[in-house]
């Protein structure tokens, strides 16, 4: 692997190889001395021209508990507001010998221009590019799911994961909310779908995007009947874009209170799935929007534990990516 | 990605077997009581596999020691190692193995007699990425190496303290050790010549 760019057309093997490292890496985040000396030496720029919070020092986290250099770029403040294009900002990281670019960028397809745009040698890791892809927090969700729900990890996150190698065949997942603005459900669909397990998409039309129907999963306006019907394993609520929903486009659905009501998970509605499932939310949260403060609060809810894995899962990528020599196919890999 | 699955079936042509089952099976006998003699009995002493084989090893001594020891519990670790290598970036991307203490250590080897068991020592590059992974686990009161295959070659400053065999080698020769618990195979300790350069699973 020398990019991470897209769950879409990555290969179940490395799919589970990146799971199951992860696993390896979250064992260390327990010990005391967190730090592994893995990357010593190598340097990762995060990118950042869009605003984030918890993606961007995940990446800092996992990559300076790698023994990585660690540069931290973000559009404000840098020459991009002198008007500096993506191109001369890639050259110039070139110029700085950086081994690993995480980049997010509201322009889907970003990354990729980045990583094959002959810019850059260094490995390139989408961080979320427009409303396209976020590989990473896919992974992190498969990881979360994978956990639970195959590795027996009770609710409080103890005990130990026994899911390794093993992938999500059988397992159903309804992605519910804004679907049309989000990376992650893109990314979660297809990984999922990779792993084995069955994807429904529940959000009102208006929030469907076109094109849905090439997608490998099901596509569903009603909350409650999915809930009683399908009897899903696990819940992924998404977070309700207000900050791409102004502009020409208008409003996608009547008011929040509309929208609460029919597509917000509540105590009510988490009652309904059996009593294995898991809540999930990729952050940050609207709560008494998408999710209730009862449900997001609740023992079933993996939100919190979802950031500390995704650390591990970061780790894994960065370790994937760059240890190893360059240039290296799977099939290559495998050979070996 | 273990070692012994990047082997090509055609160099058994040339293979000359120096240790078979009996003798893998009394060389760790022997071993097992090494330690207990070392360390006046087995009170401390914690068994850490290197994987692949090491681990099997580990297994096998941690029984013995139960025999001759009836205070020792039978336990064993694994320490895996990959992430301290020193060849990261010259080799293909490494799986990354499993690290577990045993459950009764309470997660710390602190004060602890660390056995490391490992199949062959060669360059001695492993077990100098095992002393940084151990490092980061805790402090031991003593660290020991216990290997089956001692064949020379190192490049540094690194001994075992329980050798199964000495085997003379050279460079370009090959040593392979199968378990029958991870090959399929009765245990044998096998050398072969030709072989590749780029071999990963020399040590």
């Amino acid at each position: 692997m020398k990019h991470l760019l897209t769950t879409q057309g990555l290969a179940k093997d490395d799919a589970i190889l990146l799971l199951d490292t992860a696993a390896q890496m979250a064992a260390t985040q327990s010990r005391e001395n967190k730090k592994l000396p893995t990357l010593r030496g190598r340097t990762v720029v995060n990118l950042f021209y869009e605003d984030s919070t918890r993606t961007r020092i995940s990446f800092e986290t996992a990559a300076k508990r790698l023994s990585a250099d660690v540069i931290n770029f973000s559009a404000k403040g840098s020459s991009v507001s002198k008007g500096e294009s993506l191109k001369d900002t890639a050259l110039t990281l070139h110029a700085m010998g950086a081994d690993a670019v995480v980049v997010r960028h509201s322009a889907s397809g970003a990354a990729h221009q980045l990583a094959h745009g002959g810019w850059l040698d260094a490995g390139v890791l989408n961080a979320g590019d427009g409303m396209h892809q976020h590989p990473t927090q896919a992974l992190l969700d498969a990881f979360t799911i994978r956990r639970h729900l195959v590795g027996g990890v009770g609710h409080d996150g103890r005990g130990t994961d026994t899911s390794a190698g093993a992938d999500l065949a059988g397992l159903r997942v309804a992605v519910v909310g804004d679907v049309l603005h989000s990376r992650v459900a893109r990314s979660n669909v297809y990984l999922l779908h990779t792993l084995g397990a069955e994807v429904t998409l529940v959000a009102p039309p208006t929030l469907v995007p076109v094109g849905v129907e090439t997608w490998p999963c099901r596509v569903s306006y009603h909350l409650d009947e999915t809930l009683e019907q399908w009897q899903p394993d696990a819940v992924m609520m998404l977070r309700v874009q207000r900050e791409r929903m102004s502009g020409g486009s208008g409003a996608f659905f009547p008011s929040p209170m509309e929208y609460s009501r029919k597509f917000g998970f509540d105590a009510r509605r988490l009652a309904v799935l059996p009593d294995h499932a898991i809540v999930l939310h990729p952050g940050p949260m609207n709560r008494g929007l998408e999710i209730s403060a009862a449900a997001a609060d609740h023992e079933r809810s993996v939100i919190v534990e979802q950031v500390a894995n995704g650390v591990a899962v970061r780790m894994a990528a960065l370790y994937l990516l760059l240890s190893g020599e360059t240039g290296q196919t799977t099939d290559e890999r495998n050979a070996q | 990605m273990s070692p012994g699955s990047r082997m090509p079936a055609s160099s058994a042509a040339d293979a000359r077997t120096v240790l078979g089952e009996d003798d893998i099976a009394r060389a760790l006998t022997r071993i097992a009581h090494e330690i207990v003699e070392r360390n006046k009995g087995a009170v401390d002493v914690v068994l850490l596999g290197i994987p692949t084989r090491g681990v099997q090893l580990a297994r096998r001594l941690a029984e013995r020691l139960a025999q001759i020891e009836p205070s020792f519990d039978g336990e064993f670790g694994t320490l895996d190692v990959t992430m301290y290598r020193d060849d990261l970036r010259r080799q293909p991307t490494r799986a990354v193995g499993q690290t577990v203490l045993p459950g009764s250590l309470d997660g710390t080897i602190d004060d602890k007699v660390v056995v490391l068991v490992d199949d062959v020592l060669f360059s001695g590059r492993t077990i100098r990425a095992a002393l940084d992974a151990l490092n980061d686990l805790g402090r031991p009161r003593v660290v020991q190496l216990a290997a089956l295959v001692d064949r020379g070659h190192r490049e540094l400053p690194i001994r075992a303290d329980y050798v199964g065999k000495n085997l003379p080698t050279s460079r370009s020769e090959r040593v392979r050790v199968r378990l029958s618990d991870v090959d399929g195979v009765p245990d044998s300790v096998v050398i072969s010549d030709a072989a590749p350069a780029q071999d990963g699973g020399a040590r």
